[in-house]
């Protein structure tokens, strides 16, 4: 499995290549630039800002420039907030993004499992009726919605937190960020946890335990459970690398300083350095965690085997 | 390091926030600033929210005053020549944030690296008005080329191209700013770090992270610092106006720098105490592309602008105080007196109509010939329903308009281009001058021009206008530019813009004023 792993890991640098690659250049298909602004620039004061960002310099030179920096992990200037680099606003941002992803992901796994394994338990009841309603509700609204109105009743009606802000890292700006982060995620998780669970309650190896005399708790925990998890686990793969690099719409709402932002505004600016940047510490993500994914998988089911 | 340097920020911001909260003796002002920060390096700045942190942090030779008007700021006074040409300031004596004597020389380094080519500096333009300034932004010569010398320390000597009254007030603009020569020569870009910044305003930068907050502390080296009230000021950059407003009911900020306009009958009602609208130094407007038919004949052009309904727009659909516009510079703009309006100004809107389809047929527009082009606007809540409204208005002369809406940089970038037929516009004055309204209307000035107007008599008017120094002849001037102007219609004045701001009623000292300029040295906060 060690060799498998190590086999995964080596095909991150081609991919990340061909990603880089076609993001640098489908990024330049949309018209407008960086300094197009309703205070257009006089034409020599456009030329000197494109010198000075080598924004002038034929697109392929650019691209080759831009490939060099990243190998020394250069990843250029923000071109609309001046005075940080890429990596320093990428490094500031990311520590709270992760953090507020992780935890939402972490919310969902504990209570999604729990409600879909119940509603799983209880198949077709009136528990497993209400369960899936209020897990379709949780997908069907959006978090644009969901999230003005956490801050609305929380933080301005009932005054029991602060509507927004990051308050230095303090636990109480955290709990509704991570609460309308989390939400989404716990209705999906609840339902596949539902649906895998209801299939592997009935399969052979079940059956077999509960023949064996053995108490429905254990069942359920050691034995049903862990072949349950594998649409879990697959679906949580992309869903954690998604959550953790932040949702524009939450970390606009509750003024969270992570990175999710940049995703919408660093395209809106055409702050083209730091557009690539987000991508690649997306791609990098996306590519570690479905190599966990997949490493699970064998965790999960004894008859996976990687040579 | 960097990280070590925020997370360390970030525990002091928390600290301070917290016991800022016990303390009673510090005032810490908390503003909701509807954009995001650029940079603390004024060279380096073209947003008006950014420069709102750099007008608390620098002085130039002029400043704003409590009431958003020029007053003396790094300069204590200043000689005009009789020809208005030559400039002589008299420094006052103060220092930086860190001891050193501001000097003349601090000013001239700083206004030849605006103008270095290779620093890129989007608001250069601003200083062209100096003689020099525009050969050394484009290369033609070495920065020694610019007019401006350090006589002594405390003495600058500014040479004009031309007689220019809205000189003064430009110093203002950040633009004009000074920068530390002694710190920024060593650390260059890093000059703007928290642990390196040098100042010479009434605030120092203290910590600053991106899309969380800029905390500015007093700073007590300011000439001025005995009257300065408040001692912190911490910018929240908060760009979605409905977030503007849940922070500002929840009491978490005291200032909101804008509002959600569609929510404005709910503000009206249950925030009348904090909500203000100040008339701004903006205009909104509709320009045709004047080089492309059947957009060059004139009466179409008035036809058009003619069968705008104004009112119907400011009073009915957006409803937050905006008034009609029929000139094109704003009424109360500096060193100019009454604007001169369209014709049809007085015209009740029925007889517009019929005028103007009057016109049209003229023009040879009619049933058999209906008139159809493409409407343009970037994309947003409030330029749509007026889009749709004037759609509405132009459908009564039988003219059929499509609506097209782009983001946007894309819809700039295209303006400039010329890429459009009819396309909405705004612009916000850089300093209190007709000049820098009309300007947009001449053919010299170039891509700005979105409508490429070319008008012979009125690019004369507007070179006799700059040629001359006694204020009121070229106001008269430039009075009749706006009359040759208003007469050809070019662009559609539409309406005039307002400042929009939530003030806590705690704030004291914030004057409404048309620049929209409130310096927090003279602020205070009721405890």
């Amino acid at each position: 499995m060690l060799s498998y792993a190590l086999r995964r890991l080596v095909t991150v640098v081609p991919t990340l290549l061909v990603i880089i690659t076609v993001a640098f250049f489908m990024m330049r298909l949309a018209p407008g630039g960086p300094f197009d602004s309703d205070r257009a620039l006089p034409p020599e004061i456009e030329k000197n800002i494109q010198a000075a960002y080598d924004l002038d310099k034929p697109l392929v030179e650019q691209y080759l420039i831009y490939l060099g920096r990243i190998l020394i992990l250069d990843f250029g200037p923000s071109l609309k907030i001046r005075d940080f680099s890429v990596g320093e606003l990428i490094a500031a941002g990311a520590p709270a993004s992760m953090e507020l992803g992780l935890s939402a992901i972490l919310l969902a796994l504990i209570v999604g499992v729990s409600f879909g394994t119940l509603a799983a338990l209880r198949q077709n009841s009136g528990t497993d009726f209400s369960v899936m309603s209020v897990s379709m509700i949780g997908i069907a609204v959006p978090n644009f919605v969901m999230a003005p109105l956490l801050s609305l009743v929380l933080g301005v009606y009932l005054d029991w937190l602060p509507t927004s802000g990051w308050g230095g890292g303090a636990f109480r700006y955290k709990i509704m960020p991570v609460i309308a982060l989390a939400l989404p995620q716990i209705a999906y998780v609840a339902r596949l946890t539902r649906g895998s669970m209801v299939e592997v309650l009935h399969s052979n190896f079940v059956r077999t335990a509960r023949a064996k005399g053995l108490r429905e708790r254990l069942v359920v925990i050691r034995h049903a459970l862990k072949g349950a998890m594998m649409p879990v686990v697959s679906y949580l793969g992309p869903a954690t690398a998604a959550v953790m690099t932040g949702s524009v719409v939450i970390e606009t709402i509750f003024g969270v300083p992570g990175i999710g932002t940049y995703f919408v505004n660093a395209a809106l600016n055409r702050d083209y350095p730091l557009v690539m940047g987000v991508i690649i510490v997306y791609a990098v993500l996306i590519m570690l965690l479905n190599l966990v994914v997949d490493l699970l998988y064998a965790v999960l089911d004894p008859k996976v085997r990687y040579s | 390091m960097l990280l070590k340097t925020f997370k360390h920020a970030a525990i002091g911001v928390g600290l301070a926030v917290a016991l800022g909260g016990t303390a009673q003796a510090e005032k810490v002002l908390r503003v909701g600033n509807d954009g995001v920060v650029q940079s603390m390096d004024p060279h380096y700045i073209s947003t008006v929210q950014t420069s709102r942190l750099t007008d608390d942090m620098f002085l130039g030779l002029l400043t704003y005053g409590q009431d958003g008007q020029p007053i003396a700021g790094a300069a204590e006074s200043w000689d005009i020549s009789e020809d208005g040409k030559t400039y002589t300031f008299k420094l006052r004596d103060h220092v930086w944030s860190d001891g050193t004597p501001v000097t003349a020389g601090d000013f001239v380094y700083a206004w030849r690296r605006l103008l270095a080519p290779e620093t890129g500096a989007e608001y250069a333009s601003l200083l062209y008005i100096i003689k020099g300034a525009e050969d050394v932004n484009t290369g033609k010569v070495g920065p020694e080329g610019l007019a401006a010398e350090a006589i002594d320390d405390k003495t600058l000597k500014v040479e004009l191209n031309a007689p220019a009254p809205y000189f003064l007030a430009q110093l203002t603009h950040q633009t004009a700013f000074p920068v530390p020569q002694h710190v920024v020569e060593k650390l260059d870009r890093d000059w703007t770090k928290p642990e390196n910044i040098v100042v010479n305003g009434a605030y120092k930068l203290q910590s600053w992270t991106p899309n969380v907050e800029a905390t500015l502390v007093k700073n007590d080296k300011f000439y001025d610092a005995d009257n300065v009230a408040i001692d912190k000021v911490i910018y929240y950059p908060i760009e979605d106006r409905t977030v503007i407003q849940t922070r500002f009911r929840a009491g978490e900020i005291d200032v909101g720098r804008d509002i959600a306009s569609e929510q404005i009958d709910w503000l009206r009602q249950n925030m009348a105490d904090s909500l203000r609208i100040v008339p701004y130094a903006g205009i909104y407007y509709y320009v045709f592309r004047t080089d492309k038919e059947p957009f060059g004949d004139e009466r179409v052009r008035r036809a058009l602008s003619m069968a705008v309904n104004r009112e119907v727009i400011t009073d009915k659909v957006l409803r937050t105080g905006e008034l009609p516009a029929y000139s094109f510079v704003p009424p109360g703009t500096g060193n100019y007196g009454e604007p001169q309006y369209a014709d049809f100004k007085g015209v009740p809107y029925e007889e517009a109509v019929k005028q103007a389809k009057a016109l049209l047929a003229e023009a040879g527009y009619g049933p058999d010939k209906p008139l159809n082009f493409t409407l343009r606007y970037n994309t947003s809540e409030n330029h749509k329903r007026i889009a749709v409204a004037v759609q509405a208005m132009w459908k009564q002369l039988g003219v059929n308009v499509e609506l097209f809406n782009t983001d946007g940089k894309i819809h700039y970038a295209d303006l400039k281009e010329g890429n459009f037929q009819v396309a909405r516009a705004g612009w916000i004055a850089d300093y209190n001058d007709a000049q820098n309204y009309l300007f947009l209307l001449e053919t010299k000035t170039g891509p700005l021009n979105y409508s490429q107007f070319n008008n012979e008599k009125f690019d004369g008017l507007m070179a006799e206008a700059e040629a001359v120094s006694d204020l009121g002849q070229r106001a008269k001037i430039l009075q009749q530019a706006e009359r040759v102007a208003m007469d050809g219609q070019p662009i559609i004045p539409i309406y005039y813009y307002v400042s929009k701001q939530l003030i806590s009623p705690d704030v004291v000292g914030w004057v409404d004023n048309a620049p929209d300029r409130h310096p927090t040295r003279f602020l205070d906060l009721k405890q």
